[in-house]
């Protein structure tokens, strides 16, 4: 309601004086601001409850006042790392092998893919990319079962590649890095490289990769964060728990069967401790991404 | 009883039209590889119980040829689920699977459990009361699980609340009726129970102790029977309760009925012998101010209770080694250290008879004010009535959570009668698609 407030000044003064003259110099503009910094706490909101929710200890957590901080938060970390011998961080770690591996492939697989479809004249190119452009649209939940059972007809099922292989094709990640090839890397270099007498290979991975850098950044964090949050694939890939990624992981703390206690302590603060590395990732990141969408906006 | 049992099994079989050639081909391959005595296996067991890997390392440590490996699962519908799509695609199973009772005739329809009926398993009926003994056999002579627990349902109620408010524990629906009003007109906030649409293991557990058993097998066909008296009445008994207002209607095990327990607002449960478990991580802070009391009675002059929970062990028919995943399964239900271990680190409350008797001797910690809880518990587990589940548990459990989301919500009497009359419909119609033969 606070918030509200100034804006509606704002509007009155605006009415006052011309048109333009407000949002062109002077002070920001009291309502957008506002709205933004509505939209800013409705995002940080629920990191605001996983922080507090996370500090509280069994008992505080369904008594005491939502947003209160309490000061378990380390008991419960120290709980969490007991859990089934520090099973929690072996999550973790399958997680960041998972995201992290399979991001790095698979943006290589999807710069490749789509530098072949921007640069190179063959057959049925646009038969593949028309099939590419309907898998964008299907949703990667479900193919997790038909998947599965392809794996399983390899016996792969309850593996690290069971999660792996099926997320290093990205329809979506060919396809983005097909606009950028085709706006990053300008035919007569590649020309140029051939005349000279360098192999394909070589002209993609020293002379086409490096251009399309910031478009491959783009990629890569998208697939990371993809990977990072998927639920599905892995949860049906995989039985044994000690191959799950976190979010799998997370869940079956919360659901042990009507006969016992969700352990909901432990799960606020993986939760909270699995969202660190996501913002550290997008802090350092953050610059490229930008760059990129600003890049990719004007050139395709 | 036996007979028709045994006739549904073939009945069940026939439509399934595989599970005997599965079996026989899994035992004939196993018997070479098990007498081996120094041949090592590794098992692989699909559980959820908590902490079941340490009972699994005593095991380990004991049968150094026999290695078991605990995959933990995210409670029992995932694992089944997870199971049939294994067994759909043909490899993937592990070789044991914690299968609550409730689904093994889905999981011997899909032909996913190995007949363990010439196996040692065959040999420990004696161990286990008759009622769970059939739900592991359907009543007929192939042996599908092991019985692990059992959740014989009492009454838990909050004594310091009920002392102040004068009130004494209800033995009768009727004077549970009236505590419930009681305690709300004490306190509008709060009740002596909620009715709980997303839990159908429970008003399952209700309707048994009513009489009712909603599945039946009538020669080579099979009969489904929810909407009938005993369900009927439970559900009208639920639905006057709600629209009154004296019995709230949010589903259990949400974060508002864990706050609710904490703060003495949710002034009973009717839960299951597991049930200090579940009271001691969502309201350790009340410890010491509950007590158990038998189930409310029908008719008091012959008590009876449901069951609420309770699961066994199973082998797969994917499983290369089922007489050593037999022997385990066995060891770990029945062998007194196994079943000790069982209560102590999971909480369970064991299907083992003499087990139960020798493990459960102190009440638990949360009810140590209460030296008699497993006393009243016992007696309890004596009066669990015989309920047949059919081969389509999940969709009328689902039924269940669609059609009594909506009466609980519209709070009528009424929609809670038509909630049983959709669920009767919905099952039966379901039966009839998957190609069982419906009576």
């Amino acid at each position: 309601m606070t918030t509200l407030a100034p804006s509606r000044t704002s509007n009155t003064k605006s009415a006052r004086t011309p048109k333009g003259a407000v949002s062109a110099h002077d002070k920001p503009s009291y309502l957008s601001t506002g709205i933004l910094i509505l939209g800013a706490l409705y995002c940080l909101f629920p990191v605001i409850w996983v922080v507090a929710a996370a500090s509280k200890d069994g008992n505080e957590l369904f008594s005491t006042f939502t947003l209160a901080p309490s000061t378990h938060l380390w008991d419960n970390i120290v709980a969490l790392t007991e859990y089934r011998d520090g099973l929690f961080w072996r999550w973790m770690a399958n997680t960041a092998l998972y995201a992290g591996v399979g991001a790095i492939v698979s943006t290589w697989v999807s710069a490749l893919s789509g530098y072949v479809l921007a640069k190179f004249d063959f057959p049925g190119k646009s038969g593949i990319f028309k099939v590419l452009l309907m898998g964008v649209l299907v949703p990667g939940v479900i193919l997790a079962i038909p998947q599965y059972l392809m794996l399983a007809q390899a016996g792969l099922t309850n593996t690290y590649w069971s999660v792996l292989l099926p997320q290093i094709i990205s329809p979506y990640g060919i396809y983005l890095a097909r606009i950028y090839a085709a706006a990053s890397v300008p035919g007569d270099v590649i020309e140029a490289a051939r005349t000279e007498g360098a192999k394909e290979m070589y002209i993609f991975n020293r002379i086409a990769a490096p251009m399309m850098l910031p478009g491959l950044v783009t990629i890569f964090l998208f697939q990371f964060v993809a990977i990072w949050n998927n639920f599905m694939l892995p949860y049906i890939m995989l039985g044994d728990d000690h191959l799950f990624p976190i979010t799998v992981g997370l869940n079956g703390l919360l659901n042990q069967g009507a006969s016992a206690p969700a352990l909901y302590t432990l799960v606020l603060a993986g939760a909270l401790l699995s969202i660190i590395p996501l913002v550290i990732m997008f802090l350092l990141l953050q610059r490229y991404w930008r760059v990129d969408l600003a890049a990719g906006a004007v050139k395709a | 009883m036996r007979k028709s049992f045994r006739a549904g099994a073939v009945a069940m079989l026939a439509a399934a039209a595989m599970l005997t050639a599965g079996c026989s081909g899994t035992s004939g391959t196993d018997a070479g590889s098990a007498n081996d005595p120094n041949q090592k296996v590794e098992l692989t067991y699909w559980a959820w119980a908590p902490n079941l890997d340490k009972v699994v390392e005593v095991w380990n440590e004991k049968n150094p040829n026999i290695h078991v490996t605990v995959n933990k699962q995210d409670g029992g519908d995932p694992a089944v689920t997870k199971l049939l799509t294994a067994v759909k695609a043909g490899s993937g199973a592990p070789d044991l699977i914690q299968a609550e009772y409730q689904k093994i005739p889905t999981l011997v329809a899909a032909d996913a459990l190995a007949d363990l009926s010439g196996t040692e398993a065959n040999e420990t009926k004696s161990h286990f009361p008759e009622g769970v003994w059939d739900s592991v056999t359907l009543g007929g002579d192939a042996l599908y699980a092991v019985p692990q627990d059992t959740g014989p349902m009492v009454f838990y109620y909050r004594a310091d609340i009920f002392e102040k408010l004068g009130l004494s524990v209800p033995t009768t629906w009727d004077e549970y009726a009236q505590a419930a009003k009681a305690v709300h007109a004490a306190d509008p906030e709060a009740y002596l129970g909620t009715f709980s649409s997303n839990d159908a293991g429970w008003f399952t557990g209700m309707a048994q102790q009513a009489g009712a058993s909603w599945w039946g097998v009538d020669g080579d066909a099979w009969s489904v029977n929810i909407d009938e008296d005993p369900t009927n009445k439970v559900a009208e008994y639920w639905g006057g309760l709600v629209e009154e207002g004296t019995i709230d209607n949010k589903p259990m095990y949400t974060p508002e009925w864990n706050t609710a327990l904490n703060t003495g607002k949710q002034v009973g449960w009717l839960s299951a012998a597991w049930g200090p478990g579940v009271l001691s991580g969502n309201a350790g802070a009340t410890a010491g101010l509950w007590k158990v009391a038998p189930m409310p009675q029908w008719d008091a002059s012959k008590p009876s209770t449901g069951n609420w929970g309770g699961s066994s062990t199973a082998v797969t028919t994917q499983s290369k080694n089922a007489e050593a995943a037999a022997k385990f399964a066995t060891w770990l239900n029945t062998d007194p250290e196994a079943v000790q271990a069982l209560v102590k680190e999971t909480g369970v409350y064991p299907a083992d008879n003499a087990g139960a008797k020798s493990a459960l001797t102190a009440a638990p910690e949360f009810f140590s004010h209460q030296p008699d809880f497993y006393e009243v518990v016992a007696d309890a587990a004596q009066n669990v009535g015989s309920f047949t589940y059919g081969p389509n548990v999940n969709v009328a459990f689902n039924a269940y959570n669609d059609q009594f989301a909506k009466a609980a919500q519209a709070k009528q009497k009424s929609a809670f009668s038509d909630a049983v009359k959709s669920m009767q419909q919905v099952t039966v119609e379901d039966l009839k698609q998957t190609g069982f033969t419906v009576k």
